[in-house]
Parts: structure tokens; C-alpha cells; sequence
């Protein structure tokens, strides 16, 4: 196990991504964020706080989204589900999906089936903390990515958060 | 986290991290049901028959808009237009319509113990939609998500299970699933109603004083005095009944505290629950019908994942 983006490091990236969305979508009236359960809604809610900070109080909606019933390997291994929390209506709006790591894709096509039995956004954007290019599986990319890195196909990336409430990257070998 | 059991025949052999992980997963199902799109994708490639050798409106009909809204494609049969009629054997029907590709069976039969058969002769799993007067596990399993969703927990509650005990599978479900889960009950009902060993047999504590009960309880479950067993004059008569054990304002009245109300249905207003009583704001009985949905797709979903490598 090792680290690949300690604490501080992710706060920078987060802080830089926040940044990043600030500017592509000005208006935060229209714009939700919502992250995918469980690394993506760690992501999510530090991307939250940072873009509170920075937009002077207006508020942005977020929320969460769990794949567990829309995975397409759902019956090989039936695994409990997570909260699902979109306190909002998605329809007409600008959605920010944000995960921790882009990998093969397939959660990211889950998450868009998920999200769409929500309502009809107006278009669905993707954030991610950490993209691994090389292992897609389908044709889905990030619009906004706070770090490449490239790792074994066998290599798993796991955002944790520790003992006291820091979030970090590790890198969990075979 | 799995099920420890590939069929669900009854609460007796679910331990309670089972019972747990089907509640929980049950919230999360509840969750869909409040969507505009309240339906997933999870069990599309599975097939469901909704196999029932007995009436039933409200069971069947929450299984197969669980199965829907799942994705599940489903068949209804119902044995009384079916070759049932002319003498088939229950295996012989399930194999037929096994060979025509069903992964799961939801079955209800008048014999206690039909689906544990079922389960020992062919692949598919088994959801018991109750079994004579043995069990009715999704019945419990939804009376224990609506308690805890009114009450916050299952862990102490005191829940008070009325009617006629002795031929109630509901009771006997509940009964196992809320002493696994932590609760204290208290059944009651004429003595000719209540099995006699029950106490030692089940460690619940009986009581003959309707009144006392009530007092007593933070949750009174009312069962339906089934109207086709009359013909065994287990009491006098319905009005008897009624005077002695059925649950109306003025008795619910004289509690001085506000104690739930739930009931399986279907209800036999004026005898063991008063209209006002059943419609009033402590009863959660139509809530209880909303939560069935939720459970059922829990339990079918939980289940779905043993039958791909079958």
C-alpha cells in the first residue's frame, strides 16, 4: 500500500478543480453537483466546500448517487447498496458528476442511467479527481480532471479517508 | 455481505445480520419508489413466476409490482385456472414451467411446508409468500421495517401480536423475527386461540386481557380473525369477539398514551378493529402495504445474485 496523492496534495487539486468549474459554469443557480457513491461524494463534498468558499455564499446544490441496482455485473456479485440523496430536481440543470478515479468507464455509464430515472438534465458534465486513460473500456472521458496517473490494469486506486477526516489516495497493489 | 441462505422459506433460518441487510437494503428500495422513474435495471435478464395455490390480493400483487419495478420479467399462475385443477402434481408444474427458463419462484400454498419441498427438488430459488399456518417471511419482514421506520428501532420494542395465534403464519414470522431482532412480545387472543406450549416454545409471554396488552405495548399488531375457520367454533361468535378482544376508540382511549396500530389485512372492520381505530392517524397499516413493495424487491434482489451461477 502506498501513498499516490497525500492530503495536502488533494486539497490543492480540489481547490484547482473548483477553480476550473467556477469558470466553465458561472452561474451556480443551474448547476448541481453530485457524487457517486462512496469515493466520489469524498470528492464531492470537498469540491462543495471549496466552491462555497469561493462563490461568496451562493449556494450549489449537491447531492449523491449510488449504482449499486445499475451495475452491469450487478448479478454476478450482489453487493448492499449505499445511500442515494438528490434532494433536488435535476431537470433542465447543468449536472457535475463527480467520482475519485475514472478507470474503465462502467461506472460512469451506470451513474448516467442512474441519473437520468431522476429527470432529463440539460447536460451532464464529468469531474474527476484522478483519471487512468489508458484502461477504458468504454467512450466516456472527463471534462475536467484534477491529476493523470498511470498504474498496472491489475492496480487498485482507493481514496480513504483516515482517522482524522483527511482524505488521501493509496495505491493497493497485488 | 450476502444472504446466508439461497431461498427465503422462513424467518427461522435467517440470522440477524440477514434481517438486517434486507432492511437496509429495503430503505434504499423505498428510495427508487420515491423517484419519478421508479424502476432500476438490477434484475432484467430474470425471470420470476408468481406461483399462488391460494387467494391472495395484496401479496401478489406487491410481489409482482416489486418484480416489475425491478426489471424482472414475471407469469402469473393462479391454481384454480390452471392444471392444477386437473391433477397435476405441484413438482410437475414447477418443473414445467422450470424448463421453460425461470430463475426464481415466489410461491403461496395452503400446506405448511410446500416451498422447504420446493427447495429441496429443484434449482430455482424460493421466496415463500406464505405457507399454511407455517410461516409468511416477507409479511414479518415488512411489519419490522414499517416498526422501525415509525419508531426508530426494533432493539426493546414491545410489541404486542392480537388475534388468532394459533393459525397464523403471520404471527409465527413475526414472532421469530422481532425476538431475533430484539424486541419483546406479548401474543394475544382467546385461550382456544393461542397454541398452548407457545411461551416455552417461542419465549413469548401470553396474555388473555386485551386491555392489560394494550397498556403494555408500544406497537399492537392486530391479526385478522379468519372467517373461514369458523366452521371450528374456536368462540361463540364473531359479536362475542368483537366485545372481548376487538380494539375500538373508547378502549384505546383509556391507555393514555398513543400506542401504533398495524394490521396485515385484510381487515374485518368491527371485529377486531373498529373503522375509526383502523383509519385513525396511529395506524400504519397503508403504510405498511407501501413498505411491502420495498421489502420484496429487497429480498428478490438480494436473492438474484445465487441464481446466475446456478
Amino acid at each position: 500500500m502506498k501513498t499516490l496523492i497525500n492530503n495536502q496534495a488533494l486539497l490543492t487539486i480540489i481547490d484547482r478543480l473548483a477553480d476550473q468549474l467556477l469558470i466553465a459554469y458561472p452561474d451556480v443557480s443551474t448547476t448541481v453537483l453530485v457524487g457517486i457513491q462512496q469515493g466520489g461524494v469524498v470528492v464531492s463534498n470537498l469540491l462543495y466546500q471549496a466552491l462555497q468558499k469561493k462563490s461568496k455564499g451562493a449556494i450549489v446544490e449537491h447531492g449523491q448517487l449510488d449504482i449499486t441496482f445499475y451495475r452491469d455485473d450487478v448479478r454476478h456479485k450482489i453487493l448492499a447498496p449505499d445511500t442515494m440523496h438528490l434532494p433536488f430536481s435535476i431537470e433542465g440543470k447543468t449536472v457535475i458528476l463527480v467520482d475519485d478515479v475514472l478507470f474503465t468507464g462502467r461506472t460512469i455509464k451506470a451513474a448516467l442511467d442512474a441519473l437520468f430515472d431522476y429527470g432529463r438534465p440539460d447536460r451532464v458534465k464529468l469531474c474527476v479527481l484522478v483519471d487512468r486513460p489508458e484502461h477504458r473500456q468504454f467512450p466516456i472521458q472527463a471534462d475536467h480532471k484534477g491529476q493523470v496517473i498511470k498504474a498496472q490494469r491489475n492496480d487498485k486506486l482507493k481514496l480513504r479517508v483516515n482517522e482524522q477526516g483527511q482524505a488521501e489516495l493509496l495505491l493497493l497493489s497485488e | 455481505m450476502q444472504l446466508s441462505t439461497k431461498h427465503l422459506l422462513g424467518i427461522k433460518n435467517l440470522s440477524s445480520q440477514d434481517i438486517s441487510l434486507i432492511l437496509s437494503t429495503a430503505e434504499q428500495f423505498k428510495e427508487v419508489l420515491q423517484r419519478p422513474v421508479k424502476k432500476v435495471p438490477s434484475l432484467r435478464e430474470v425471470t420470476i413466476v408468481n406461483l399462488f395455490y391460494e387467494n391472495s390480493t395484496r401479496t401478489r400483487i406487491s410481489f409482482e409490482l416489486a418484480e416489475k419495478r425491478l426489471s424482472a420479467d414475471t407469469i402469473n399462475f393462479a391454481a384454480s385456472s390452471s392444471s392444477a385443477a386437473k391433477g397435476e402434481t405441484l413438482l410437475d408444474t414447477v418443473n414445467n414451467i422450470l424448463s421453460m427458463k425461470v430463475d426464481m419462484v415466489v410461491m403461496r400454498h395452503s400446506a405448511s411446508g410446500a416451498p422447504h419441498f420446493l427447495a429441496e427438488h429443484i434449482p430455482a430459488a424460493i421466496i415463500n409468500a406464505g405457507d399454511g399456518i407455517n410461516e409468511h417471511p416477507t409479511q414479518a419482514l415488512l411489519d419490522a421495517f414499517s416498526i422501525q421506520e415509525k419508531t426508530g428501532s426494533l432493539v426493546g420494542r414491545k410489541v404486542a401480536i392480537i388475534g388468532d395465534i394459533m393459525h397464523s403464519r403471520v404471527a409465527q414470522s413475526n414472532i421469530y423475527l422481532l425476538k431475533k431482532m430484539g424486541a419483546e412480545v406479548v401474543v394475544c387472543g382467546p385461550p382456544t386461540l393461542i397454541p398452548k406450549h407457545i411461551a416455552s416454545a417461542l419465549g413469548v409471554s401470553v396474555s388473555y386481557n386485551i386491555k392489560e396488552t394494550l397498556a403494555w405495548c408500544d406497537v399492537a399488531n392486530v391479526l385478522r380473525i379468519q372467517l373461514e375457520r369458523q366452521n371450528q367454533v374456536l368462540f361463540s361468535s364473531l359479536r362475542e369477539y368483537s366485545i372481548a378482544y376487538g380494539i375500538n376508540r373508547q378502549l384505546l382511549d383509556s391507555l393514555h398514551k398513543e400506542i401504533v396500530i398495524m394490521h396485515p389485512g385484510p381487515i374485518n372492520r368491527g371485529v377486531e378493529l373498529d373503522s375509526d381505530v383502523a383509519d385513525s392517524k396511529q395506524s400504519i397499516i397503508l403504510q405498511q402495504v407501501e413498505n411491502g413493495v420495498a421489502v420484496r424487491m429487497a429480498v428478490l434482489y438480494l436473492l438474484s445474485g445465487r441464481t446466475a451461477q446456478a
